[in-house]
């Protein structure tokens, strides 16, 4: 547990200084202040609307291309970066001749991942919040803060990151085996789009693929409330495909553990 | 012994690498590895620090097998393969803080690493920016680091100029003198190897040629005296008349089997007394690839 520690410390030391890191803050601060200019000029159309609809359209605008595009192409850049920076440095020799077991290594590096995606995920929540509660105070007319849905929120983004933990076990798999992007990233884009495709035309098996949960997560989120408006905003985070995401990163992270104890350091 | 290997084998595809190796590295000594490019010396190092798994073969480091104790003899080794890994966008100081994270060691001994490999000056530099040579004793210190009782090294002059590989070579047999430990170190040069070894491996093709003290080595290797003369073939008939053997005679040079120095003044007191212009006289180290046919053939 120690060494699980220590090399999780050191992932980070490593990385705080590079793009792989500071795009898990600047991705949703980017994409917050894009939504918070874009409604401030645009404020006098939405005047008329309700705060949830507000609310709703606010969040909703992140969340569309979230689940589509977003999130699987940052898993895609976060599962390679926190890999290439021993790839460009030739540094996996050092890594696995310290005196700490390898299955630290490599499950301190795997969880450093998973960190981000959090820290993402969680920032964009923040943001969001943070941005629409800014919104009503720089111009009142925009009501955003008669409706409150905090915990809604916090809720679809947790259930976006557990769906997206398969294809980060995939993709951390891929490229801790290939130091070339092209590998990886090739395989992962045709794969999201593949995902996009079989989510979006309602395959019945889609949510045994892993590429397609992000965008299942948001289409299978709202609880079938039998058009009762008062419960419309339920949130339904533990669906099938969520419990899928999570069974493949546990099994790709167990076979992974076991690929690096045999991986000869070339 | 710090490191014992029998039977060591690895075959890389079908290509046998390393091939029945046994190594024996005494506690205090200096094992200069030595072998042509491609004769598996870092394969064999790889092996060494459980990079790679033998095919057959056992490793003990230590007294102790590396299989069932990998942590605690790697906790009690430094290690530089091939050319320094580094983390290129962290600079000097923070490539060192980042390992003194990793093996617990208190800060200030990455203070004393930056100035006993000369690097406090260029600390906060990014390591992408160092020349080799800076890389390489950065790849020294980061090895230095956890005060290991036993060093391999692999190629560790690669790329320094003639100042660095002195001071390298000075601060590896004061860590043996003073401080008790031992250097494991490859070279493909026979000449830096002679300069401070106590003890040498030869290894071709992926198989040990000779093993032994520097002083057997120089039993084997047998230095020449090269004499650079006006005509070499008649200092050659004169020297054979005087029951030198003489081993080698060309338009420019001959070739005698050193003794000692008494024995190289010798030569050149007579070949004056008798008229021989001498140009020069002087110890002639036989190369690593001459060095290789002799052992070869002896064995």
């Amino acid at each position: 547990m120690k060494g699980f520690i220590l090399s999780f410390r050191s992932e980070f030391y490593k990385s705080r200084k590079t793009l792989g890191f500071w795009a898990s803050v600047m991705l949703p601060l980017f994409i917050g202040v894009l939504l918070f200019v874009g409604f401030y000029t645009k404020s006098e159309k939405l005047v008329s609307m309700p705060p949830m609809m507000l609310w709703l359209q606010f969040a909703g605008a992140i969340l569309g291309i979230m689940g589509s595009l977003v999130l699987p192409m940052y898993i895609i850049f976060i599962a390679y970066s926190v890999n290439s920076i021993e790839h460009r440095a030739d540094t996996w020799k050092t890594l696995f001749n310290l005196p700490i077991p390898r299955w630290s290594v490599y499950a301190a590096k795997f969880f450093y991942a998973v960190f981000l995606v959090f820290l993402c995920l969680a920032l964009f929540v923040l943001f969001t919040i943070g941005f629409g509660n800014l919104l009503s105070i720089v111009k009142p007319e925009l009501r955003f803060d008669n409706f409150h849905m905090e915990k809604e929120l916090a809720q679809i983004y947790f259930k976006l990151f557990l769906s997206s933990l398969g294809i980060l076990s995939i993709q951390f798999l891929l490229s801790l085996f290939w130091a070339d992007f092209l590998k990886p990233m090739g395989i992962g884009f045709i794969c999201t789009i593949a995902g996009v495709v079989a989510a979006s035309k309602g395959w019945e098996y889609s949510y045994l693929f892993p590429y397609a949960h992000p965008m299942a997560a948001i289409s299978s989120m709202l609880k079938n409330n039998h058009g009762d408006p008062a419960n419309q905003l339920q949130i339904d985070v533990f669906t099938k495909d969520v419990f899928v995401s999570m069974a493949i990163a546990v099994v790709v992270f167990v076979a992974g553990y076991f690929i690096v104890q045999r991986k000869s350091v070339k | 012994m710090v490191i014992t290997t029998e039977g060591l084998s690895f075959t890389f595809g079908k290509q046998q690498v390393v091939n029945s190796l046994a190594l024996q590295v005494p506690e205090g000594s200096i094992y200069g590895f030595l072998g042509p490019n491609g004769a598996g010396k870092t394969t064999t190092i790889k092996l060494l620090l459980n990079l790679l798994k033998p095919d057959a073969g056992n490793i003990h480091i230590f007294e102790q097998d590396i299989k069932t104790n990998r942590i605690s003899i790697l906790s009690q080794i430094g290690s530089l393969i091939e050319q320094p890994a580094l983390y290129q966008h962290l600079t000097g100081r923070e490539n060192l803080l980042n390992r003194a994270l990793l093996l617990q060691v208190p800060t200030q001994r990455v203070e004393d690493m930056l100035d006993l490999v000369q690097l406090t000056a260029a600390a906060n530099k990014k390591a992408g920016q160092y020349s080799l040579g800076m890389k390489q004793r950065l790849g020294i210190a980061l090895a230095l680091l956890a005060d290991p009782k036993l060093l391999i090294l692999d190629e560790p002059t690669n790329g320094l100029d003639p100042n660095g590989i002195i001071e390298i070579r000075e601060l590896l047999k004061k860590l043996v003198a003073q401080h008790g430990k031992t250097v494991f170190i490859s070279s493909h040069l026979l000449g830096e190897i002679e300069r401070m070894a106590t003890h040498v491996g030869i290894i071709n093709n992926g198989a040990m040629l000779f093993q032994g003290s520097v002083a057997d080595l120089q039993s084997i290797s047998k230095p020449l005296v090269r004499v650079d003369a006006e005509n070499t073939v008649d200092a050659a008939n004169l020297l054979t008349r005087h029951h030198i053997n003489v081993t080698e005679v060309t338009d420019e040079h001959l070739l005698v089997p050193y003794i000692s120095k008494q024995q190289m003044g010798e030569i050149n007191a007579l070949l004056n007394k008798n008229g021989q212009t001498v140009y020069s006289i002087s110890k002639q180290q036989k190369d690593l690839e001459k060095l290789f046919l002799d052992i070869t053939q002896s064995a």
